[in-house]
């Protein structure tokens, strides 16, 4: 199997600068982070809020350079500091966000959304770049008849497939998704779960998956990487974390879960009723 | 059947009679929108067609018809409707010929500020930084002076006459614009939608002015007509201080100003030209409104 992406110590400052009263401060958001994912699986990272996931998903995105450390993507080093982003490196990482009301920009038409990187990116003639917005759509679960509507005209499950469909549109091979299900209600959860985990086994698609919910890391990771406080405690497959976390903050986090299963459900009310 | 028309209204239809369609229906919502839009079509048949429908040459003076009243007053003549001025002009032709004026005026004023506000609002609110400060402070300087003696000002150093004043009104509107869209910029640029066009490769020029501009356009929709009814009354008031359109000019404000002398005796020299500027001013704003309830898709009900 080949490693899509490989981080090697990454590290990533904010520098907040000091006022008339106070002093210049800096922020270490990132202390050291290595991971590699293969292509085809999905690595989860799991953390609290403010934890450095989501500027991590920046770095891997190529949205915002890291402070030092390495970043591989297939096989490649990128610093876009140095400006060695070429379109060919940034149609190899999309993004799809947490928040599907505002990811899609509300003055265009869903087939512009879908159509926008190719025209960025690519060539493609017109007719060509309409069937292959069309083709994109089918594939995500929507109809041909949505090609021309407004994103406020789509409830929030069907505006994240948008989302995804655009983020497959340049074909790439990693795909970052920064909470993409926690806006969504349980039923529409899945229902975008089990896409994701249909368009992974279709275009062989790498995922790098954030989120701080355990269920759903449980159900489509392969590899696990628990961070807190900028540093990742924890990185294993998803079976060795889930059976025997070793970090306090990972055992907690695993504690912190509601349990919803029939026997956990009956100790406790074996519990309530003793008490 | 209001159900079907809704139907139709959001089509899919790509093409830009669909777009029309579309977007004449949200602004038919608005009733004093279309009333606005109504009265400001006949001003612009009125300016354009004014040699054929006005029944007198505007300049011309008929010194037999002096300050005559108009038609309905005792002493009024149906050759003059509205009455005539201080030196025989029909009071009517010149309200008409001066529609030309008017419009032209608010016309390239807000082009003029718009296009210079918006270019200048978006580079500031992007980039930030060093670009911001200076550009800030200097709308900041023009801001700081009370907006007509500016426009005096600046007049006085262009030298009087209806050109110049357009593109002083102009300078001094521009302040406006930027800070609005500056301000509209900065609350869009870090939306995930920018940022997901930012991964998908979009350069800087793109991402100014064709994914983030678009979602600003509202409240510029609305500034622009305030500014056009504003422009209007600010050519007016300079032609009303004599640094304006210069006589025999049947420009509204100057009509006003010639006028001067008789505000208290002959009503209808002053009176009309002001009607007529009022009524143009609140037609504008009011299609200002529906404009924007037309043209922004958050506000629409889908």
């Amino acid at each position: 199997m080949t490693v899509v992406l490989e981080a090697r110590n990454l590290v990533r400052d904010y520098h907040i600068p000091g006022g008339l009263m106070k002093k210049a401060k800096t922020v270490h958001a990132l202390k050291g982070v290595s991971f590699s994912v293969e292509q085809g699986k999905t690595l989860a990272i799991v953390g609290e809020s403010g934890c450095g996931k989501s500027t991590l998903g920046r770095i891997l995105t190529l949205i915002d350079p890291a402070t030092s450390g390495d970043l591989l993507i297939d096989g490649n080093k990128i610093d876009i500091t140095k400006g060695d982003l070429t379109p060919e490196m940034r149609r190899k990482v999309q993004i799809v966000f947490q928040n599907p009301y505002g990811s899609l920009n509300p003055r265009q038409k869903i087939g512009d959304i879908l159509t926008e990187p190719l025209i960025i990116n690519t060539k493609t003639p017109a007719d060509e770049r309409r069937e292959r917005g069309m083709a994109m759509l089918k594939k995500v679960g929507l109809d041909e008849r949505h090609y021309n509507r407004y994103p406020h005209m789509f409830s929030g499950g069907q505006r994240q497939r948008i989302a995804i469909a655009r983020a497959l549109m340049l074909n790439p091979k990693l795909l970052v998704l920064d909470e993409p299900v926690s806006a969504l209600d349980l039923s529409v959860q899945a229902q975008v779960l089990n896409l994701l985990a249909d368009l992974q086994d279709e275009f062989q698609l790498t995922y790098v998956f954030i989120s701080h919910d355990l269920s759903v890391v449980r159900y489509i990771a392969d590899d696990v990487m628990v961070m807190y406080f900028g540093e990742a405690v924890e990185y294993g497959s998803r079976d060795e974390v889930f059976a025997d976390p070793k970090h306090s903050y990972t055992k907690t986090l695993f504690a912190a879960t509601p349990r919803a299963d029939v026997a956990s459900i009956k100790a406790r009310l074996a519990k309530k009723q003793a008490a | 059947m209001s159900q079907a028309a809704a139907t139709s209204a959001v089509s899919t239809d790509p093409s830009r009679r669909a777009r029309l369609a579309e977007f004449w229906y949200y602004f038919s919502e608005n009733r004093g929108a279309v009333i606005g839009l109504v009265f400001f079509l006949f001003l612009v048949l009125l300016a354009i067609f004014a040699p054929i429908i006005a029944p007198h040459d505007p300049t011309a003076q008929y010194r037999d018809a002096v300050l005559i009243p108009p038609v309905w007053q005792e002493g009024g003549r149906a050759e003059f409707l509205l009455g005539t001025d201080a030196v025989g002009r029909d009071m009517l032709s010149r309200l008409i010929y001066g529609t030309q004026f008017s419009l032209f005026v608010g016309v390239i004023v807000t082009t003029l500020s718009l296009v210079g506000g918006i270019f200048v609002g978006v580079i500031a609110g992007y980039f930030r930084g060093w670009v911001d400060t200076v550009i800030m402070r200097v709308m900041d300087i023009i801001l700081a002076f009370p907006s007509l003696l500016l426009a005096l000002v600046l007049v006085a150093v262009l030298g009087p006459g209806l050109t110049n004043a357009m593109i002083a009104i102009a300078l001094v509107f521009q302040p406006h614009f930027v800070r609005l869209t500056r301000a509209a910029v900065m609350s869009e640029k870090n939306r995930d939608y920018v940022i997901a066009a930012k991964v998908a490769g979009a350069g800087h020029g793109r991402l100014m002015f064709k994914t983030i501009l678009p979602n600003c356009m509202a409240p510029l929709i609305v500034q622009a007509t305030l500014s056009f009814s504003s422009a209007i009354l600010d050519a007016a008031a300079l032609g009303f201080l004599g640094m304006g359109a210069q006589p025999p000019t049947p420009e509204w404000g100057t009509m006003l100003a010639e006028a001067r002398e008789f505000i208290q005796s002959k009503w209808w020299v002053v009176t009309l030209p002001g009607v007529a500027i009022l009524i143009t001013v609140l037609a504008i704003n009011l299609m200002g409104d529906g404009l924007r309830d037309a043209l922004d898709p958050k506000l629409k009900r889908s």
